[in-house]
């Protein structure tokens, strides 16, 4: 096995990033694939909170780095997926701690027992965010329906092209539709716009994510979560299957434009 | 792979982009990169990049000084800080990547015309926020100008795509320079020393030129400089 290492970033903080890498973890993991998430956010760990592995961290991300444990005795089991694992970040040191370098040499050891590896990007542009892009195959890039979130998205795709990574992929995450058809909203197509960057999935705002993450359960088990199965979507996308973008105007009654707008794999 | 800072090559030297935070930080993070770059950054000239980072003349020298230690020379900063312009241009450091060499310049020579011809830097991509073009001549980006993105020209610049960045024209005072683009719609639109600020965009974009007509900016329909004369001619007569 070679893993293929997917890093989650956004550049704004609180757009969905963690709750994408667990989901996204999941979904693979459900899937059959063998899947470690890192956190990379040291300092403000809570990919364990979301993914409900709080309470079983001993080793972290730091100790490893630094020598204080192997790597296998850092990896946490997912207490409800076989080939789900965790390694958590260090929540008393900074980001400063890791550098680029030691994060591609950890991905690369792990790169033999698993098929993913997911990194949880911390938000921002400075070291944090090197470290998580510094081994990344893939860069997949969350951003919300916000006049904010998608200019610091713009800024984050300049970081990863000028790193020379192949081009990044966007998942729009938060969606409402409701307020997309009334124009309160930016569309997926004003997004796509702007960034002119492949989509890789559509997210719906959804309770059931809020309550999920609430109780690290990730909604991605849920199988009657409608972002769950936008996840399980982009899980998909990512092993390179052909997925249509499932029109969210279908369970609400409209919202035409997107399904015209979005085409799978293309911007 | 490096830790850290983007480096491009640019015709006789590197560029280093500084990115935002804490100067001391920053400063890590360059000598960590050129100490890892190894046998790559020997003898180089290095610009930087520092956007409108503020250092003083102390702290430049004190760069400077850290750098020669490594044997690469600093030769320019780029930044928009008046502060930091003149703590530079004290130390003697270029404020642009300015002329090309020698050497480009030959290279440039356009072949088998005599019609004249000015530098112009050509961008084909897309400008995403945060970056930064700044040149002394003119400037064609063939692509968009994200929000975020900033253009800092000489002379003219001409965007084939959809401006919504920064742009200043004329930027030495050049109030003969224009704007022009597919989509102008600019968070601000600078020319020599004017400024202002886009109107909401009314109906669909065309193309059109920004420019400075009686010490006002006006941007009109981009239309070639002797069927705007004839135009006007059509009117007033």
């Amino acid at each position: 096995m070679t893993a293929k290492a997917a890093t989650i970033t956004s550049g704004k903080g609180g757009v969905g990033k963690t709750t994408a890498t667990a989901n996204l973890g999941v979904a693979l993991a459900t899937a059959g694939y063998r899947v470690v998430c890192i956190d990379g956010d040291i300092g403000l760990r809570n990919l364990d909170v979301v993914m409900g592995l709080e309470n079983r961290i001993v080793y972290d991300l730091v100790d490893v780095v630094e020598g204080r444990c192997k790597l296998r005795q850092a990896l946490i089991k997912d207490k409800r997926l076989a080939d789900l694992y965790l390694i958590p970040a260090a929540q008393t040191r900074d980001k400063t701690a890791v550098s680029p370098a030691d994060m591609v040499r950890l991905v690369k050891d792990l790169r033999g027992d698993f098929d993913w590896v997911l990194i949880d990007s911390p938000a921002g542009i400075e070291r944090g965010f090197r470290n998580a892009i510094a081994p990344a195959d893939l860069v997949l890039i969350v951003t919300n329906p916000e006049v904010s979130a998608v200019r610091d998205a713009d800024r984050i795709i300049g970081l990863v092209e000028a790193e020379e990574k192949s081009p990044p992929k966007l998942i729009v995450n938060r969606v409402k539709p409701e307020m997309v058809k009334r124009g309160d909203m930016l569309s997926t197509g004003d997004i796509l716009d702007v960034l002119a960057i492949d989509l890789i999935g559509i997210v719906p705002e959804d309770e059931t994510v809020t309550v999920a993450t609430n109780q690290g359960t990730p909604a991605v088990l849920d199988p009657k979560s409608r972002a769950g199965k936008a996840f399980r979507d982009i899980a998909r996308r990512m092993n390179g299957e052909e997925v249509p973008f499932e029109s969210l105007e279908a369970r609400d009654g409209f919202f035409g434009r997107l399904s015209r707008m979005v085409r799978p794999g293309g911007a | 792979m490096s830790s850290g800072l983007a480096v491009k090559g640019v015709g006789d030297g590197l560029l280093v982009l500084v990115p935002d935070g804490p100067w001391e930080e920053a400063l890590a993070s360059l000598l960590q990169t050129v100490d890892e770059g190894g046998e790559f950054f020997k003898g180089a000239r290095l610009a930087l990049q520092i956007e409108g980072r503020e250092i003083g003349a102390a702290d430049l020298g004190h760069l400077r000084d850290l750098l020669a230690g490594r044997n690469v020379s600093l030769w320019a900063i780029l930044g928009t800080s008046q502060l930091t312009r003149s703590a530079a241009a004290d130390l003697g450091l270029a404020l642009d990547l300015g002329r090309p060499s020698q050497r480009a310049r030959e290279e440039d020579e356009p072949i088998e015309t005599e019609l004249p011809g000015e530098h112009a830097a050509l961008v084909h991509r897309t400008l995403r926020s945060g970056h930064h073009i700044h040149y002394a001549g003119h400037v064609v980006v063939v692509g968009d100008v994200n929000p975020g993105a900033e253009i800092i020209a000489g002379g003219d610049v001409i965007v084939w795509g959809r401006l919504r960045g920064v742009v200043h024209a004329g930027a030495g005072g050049n109030e003969e320079a224009v704007v022009c683009a597919l989509d102008l719609a600019p968070t601000q639109l600078r020319i020599a020393g004017q400024i202002a600020i886009s109107p909401d965009r009314r109906g669909t974009a065309q193309p059109e030129m920004a420019r400075l007509k009686d010490g006002q900016l006006v941007a009109e329909k981009w239309v070639d400089e002797h069927r705007r004369k004839a135009d006007e001619h059509g009117s007033t007569g």
